[in-house]
């Protein structure tokens, strides 16, 4: 596997503006004879199919939900960074691409993340032409706020609900080119292999889930948008649909998958309250710019949090990190949590929570202004746990997020197969080891609306693709694959529900492969992810059949790929020899618990090859080269 | 920690295929937590008919975090159940009594067909959406952002109209099947910003012809999709549609599509 991220010449400003010169173009009457496949509509699945089909490419987009307006990309609260610099505080692209290298604790590569903050302003111009309804000063231009890992205030905010208008812009954008004819769209569709001829990426086999069908389908390139793999926890803050079943198959066929271990325990989630529970709620980050967190100072403290005096509290996050306090990024935050609660002060039924207080902040602003700020997420909160926050603290825990690893791309987001892009938080490419907050949104739309747009002509200008059809072999191939494992899944008829197993592994997956790993505990796990994949295909149960809407069938397949893919995070946790970001081995940290990163030996991008069934993967490295930025230990304090 | 649990007897609608017969089915559902959530109370159920070999109840949703719009379903002759401003999902089984008896039903409209139990196809409301709920900007065309100010209040009324999900709750409970508040909450949405008004007409037009074509019925001011809908999305954006669409139909050039 050659890893070449193709990162241009030159010095760092002017290096996307020379790329673009230097890609070739595709003429603006050729641009309709080609097919591109675009699976997924989150914010880049769907910017990135609205920005093709407007070039003139024919565009074919797939989802798994009955419409492209549900990718999860919906659920995202907090904002969207961008390096306007509308408050005057000293922000630049410099600055956001300072910020993003550093809290991706220095494993970015410097290149990509320039791009991504010098493509940061053009975002938020078009997704106000789009009608975007973001929040407005008084005299009618943008309002901004700060978040985790800045001290500028660089994020853009449709209340609490900025994933979702930023999707329902790019999800208008789509249904415009779907009413043009420019992209066709197959809704309940999901991507059960990749079809590579030739070493070019050529198509997908789906199923389509309402009629249980198997359809291939053939473009000249094919762009996978399909998000990450937080849900190999079964307790996340994901949607329930979402899965790594797209990126491992396309991982089986050949593309490389870097950073697997790299994944976002957020720390505001509300806390795991019953094993029934289905998923984790986060309660997005932009509430610690209000909120104080803190536990009570002795262990086992169980009184009500009104009754404990101020004195005998502690805000840790102020106390460990007085210059970020309450807004020290992610994983120091959730790490921090973890900490509190290991110590005994954790506080709620279980023990496993911290106190997000907004009293002070109620007496300072006043109870309206909160609402204003926060009401949708107070809202929320009192649903899910019949607790008032304006009147009682919230409490919260961390959970799995966000996965900053995914499917290794070069500077062009191209995987290690030609024809094979990948967008969003499916690739793995400019947050590092920890991502910060505001920033998920921002990548996800620059790949889609600023960069495939140019790089996918690149591409299809400069490289020969042979004519062919469905009835090809590989095609033929990859159907029977498809249709083979599904049937045999039903087959199995054993003792256990997939939603049992997905369960179990998630518990294994928290408990050695989360917040904080050993050897030990990875090497164990490994084993028993082994153990759980082989009960699996001996004892599950499925029921129904494949000819119709079978939500269990569907569920299997995923949890299925998660079984395999867990053993590749849990190996590369185990090659990481130092901590970096969400990366915590226990083995490698400074005396007051901090990461301890390895600059020496571990600069590198870590990428796992598959070499077949039953094989250990092949493990590669894409050394990380800093010519702009000086490797610093990161400090919050 | 000790756990709350009530008993119920659901009778969920069950429908193997679109063309199939319905009809309704008794479960029992016992020691449901009351901090569990509605859907999280059906995945319990699902888990104990897949055990006794019963295929599990086919239902739609995602986030589970009241975002995405996947989720619904009538409980009690209410889309979304009997909380205000609540999707499915965030439903918790502590506003349920021990005892309870639960009518489940999907969806209902000439213009959702059942696809199986509980899901139905909304693809209608995508199409609403293509016949003109957006802003024809391509991208790489967009001035600078602060370059057109928007005032704050119009700012905020076009986010209140944009928080619509696009559950389709609003038709379930319409008497007529109409999408009026799904569509005026997208007209409204745009209409109220400068940047949505060169198309105003054109939209206006185009979607609510679409509407028809698709089935959907007429609004006759029942008011129960305000009252239902789970964003508490406000019909005030059924007159902006209207006023939208007689400034169209009567002073815009631009034709009513046939």
């Amino acid at each position: 596997m050659q890893l070449d991220a193709k990162i241009p010449a030159g010095p760092l400003e002017a290096k996307w503006d020379k790329h673009r010169f230097d890609l070739k173009l595709v003429n603006p009457a050729n641009k309709r004879k080609f097919d591109i496949i675009v699976v997924g509509t989150g914010l880049a699945g769907g910017s990135a199919s609205a920005s093709l089909a407007e070039l003139g490419y024919n565009v074919k987009t797939f989802c798994i939900q009955d419409s492209p307006r549900r990718a999860h990309s919906i659920a995202a609260q907090g904002g969207i960074n961008a390096a306007k610099n509308y408050p005057n505080d000293g922000d630049s692209i410099w600055r956001l691409f300072y910020d993003t290298i550093k809290g991706g604790d220095f494993r970015a590569r410097e290149g990509n993340v320039y791009r991504l903050a010098q493509v940061s302003n053009l975002i938020i111009d078009h997704c106000v032409a789009q009608g975007i309804p973001f929040a407005r000063e008084y005299g009618g231009l943008l309002a901004n706020r700060s978040f985790g890992g800045a001290q500028v205030s660089r994020t853009f905010y449709a209340r609490g609900q900025t994933g979702q208008q930023l999707l329902l812009g790019a999800y208008g954008a789509l249904m415009r080119q779907v009413a043009a004819g420019r992209v066709t769209m197959f809704p309940r569709r999901e991507m059960l292999d990749l079809v590579v001829v030739n070493g070019q990426a050529r198509g997908i086999v789906v199923r389509n889930l309402i009629t249980g069908k198997m359809e291939r389908h053939l473009a000249h390139a094919v762009v996978l948008a399909t998000g990450g793999y937080g849900n190999v926890f079964y307790l996340s803050t994901n949607g329930m649909a979402c899965n790594v079943t797209a990126t491992w198959r396309a991982y089986k066929r050949g593309a490389g998958f870097a950073n697997p271990c790299f994944t976002q325990i957020h720390p505001t989630c509300i806390p795991v309250h019953g094993d029934y529970q289905s998923k984790l709620t986060l309660m997005s980050e932009s509430l610690r710019n209000d909120g104080r967190v803190w536990v009570p100072k002795k262990p086992g403290d169980t009184r009500p949090p009104e009754q404990i005096p101020e004195e005998e509290r502690d805000y840790y996050l102020e106390r460990m990190y007085p210059s970020f306090g309450n807004l020290a990024p992610r994983d120091i935050s959730s790490r921090a949590a973890k900490l509190m609660c290991d110590q005994g002060k954790g506080v709620g039924p279980t023990g496993r929570a911290v106190y997000l207080d907004f009293a002070d902040a109620i007496k300072r602003l006043g109870k309206a202004e909160i609402e204003a700020r926060y009401g949708n997420l107070f809202q929320m909160y009192e649903k899910i746990t019949a607790q008032n926050p304006y009147e009682t603290p919230m409490m919260i825990y961390p959970a799995s997020h966000y996965t900053m690893g995914g499917l290794w791309v070069d500077y062009n987001l191209m995987s290690t197969i030609p024809g094979l892009f990948v967008l969003g938080e499916a690739n793995f490419s400019d947050h590092g080891a920890n991502r910060l907050g505001a920033s998920a949104l921002m990548q996800g739309l620059s790949d889609g609306y600023f960069i495939i747009p140019y790089t996918m002509g690149g591409y299809l200008a400069g490289t020969s693709i042979p004519a062919i059809t469905t009835d090809h072999e590989a095609f033929r191939e990859s159907e029977e694959y498809a249709r083979k494992r599904t049937e045999s899944l039903l087959k199995i008829k054993g003792k256990r529900t997939v939603t049992d197993f997905h369960r179990e592994l998630g518990s294994i997956m928290w408990e050695y492969c989360g917040m904080s790993r050993t050897d030990a505990g990875l090497t164990k796990a490994r084993k028993l992810v082994a153990d759980l994949r082989a009960e699996f295909w001996e004892n599950v149960t499925v029921p129904g059949g494949d000819q119709d809407l079978n939500q269990s069938l569907e569920n299997a397949g995923r949890v299925a790929d998660f079984l395999e893919f867990a053993d590749i995070m849990i190996l590369d946790a185990l090659a990481r020899r130092e901590s970096c970001g969400c990366h915590f081995n226990e083995a490698f940290q400074t005396e007051d618990h901090e990461a301890l990163r390895d600059d020496e030996n571990m600069c590198h991008v870590a990428v796992w090859e598959y070499a077949g069934e039953g094989k250990d993967p092949i493990f590669h490295k894409e050394p990380l080269v800093f010519e702009n930025v000086k490797l610093v230990t990161r400090s919050y304090k | 920690m000790s756990v709350k649990t009530i008993n119920l007897t659901l009778q969920i609608w069950r429908q193997p295929r679109p063309d199939a017969p319905g009809r309704l089915e008794t479960y029992k559902a016992e020691n449901i937590p009351t901090s569990a959530s509605f859907l999280e109370m059906l995945d319990i159920v699902n888990e104990r008919l897949t055990m006794a070999g019963i295929e599990p109840i086919a239902f739609d949703h995602d986030c589970r975090e009241g975002i995405c719009g996947m989720c619904g379903s009538v409980v009690n002759g209410r889309p979304h159940g009997p909380e205000k401003e609540t999707t499915l999902c965030q439903l918790h089984m502590r506003h349920f009594k021990d005892g309870d008896t639960l009518v489940i039903e999907p969806f209902r409209a000439r213009a959702f067909p059942v696809v199986k139990d509980l899901v139905v196809d909304r693809s209608a409301l995508d199409k609403i959406i293509a016949a003109g709920g957006f802003i024809s900007v391509n991208t790489g065309q967009a001035p600078e952002a602060n370059s057109l100010p928007v005032p704050k209040d119009k700012a905020d009324l076009a986010m209140d109209a944009a928080a619509c999900i696009g559950c389709g709750a609003c038709v379930a409970a319409c008497p007529n099947a109409a999408a009026f508040l799904f569509t005026g909450a997208k007209i409204s949405q745009l209409a109220l910003l400068p940047q949505g008004r060169p198309e105003a007409a054109r939209r206006v037009l185009s979607m609510l012809a679409q509407m028809d074509a698709l089935g959907f019925g007429n609004c006759t001011n029942h008011r129960e999709c305000e009252m239902e809908c789970p964003k508490g999305i406000s019909i005030s954006n059924i007159a902006r549609l209207n006023r939208e669409f007689n400034k169209a139909a009567f002073l815009s050039r631009e034709k009513i599509p046939a």
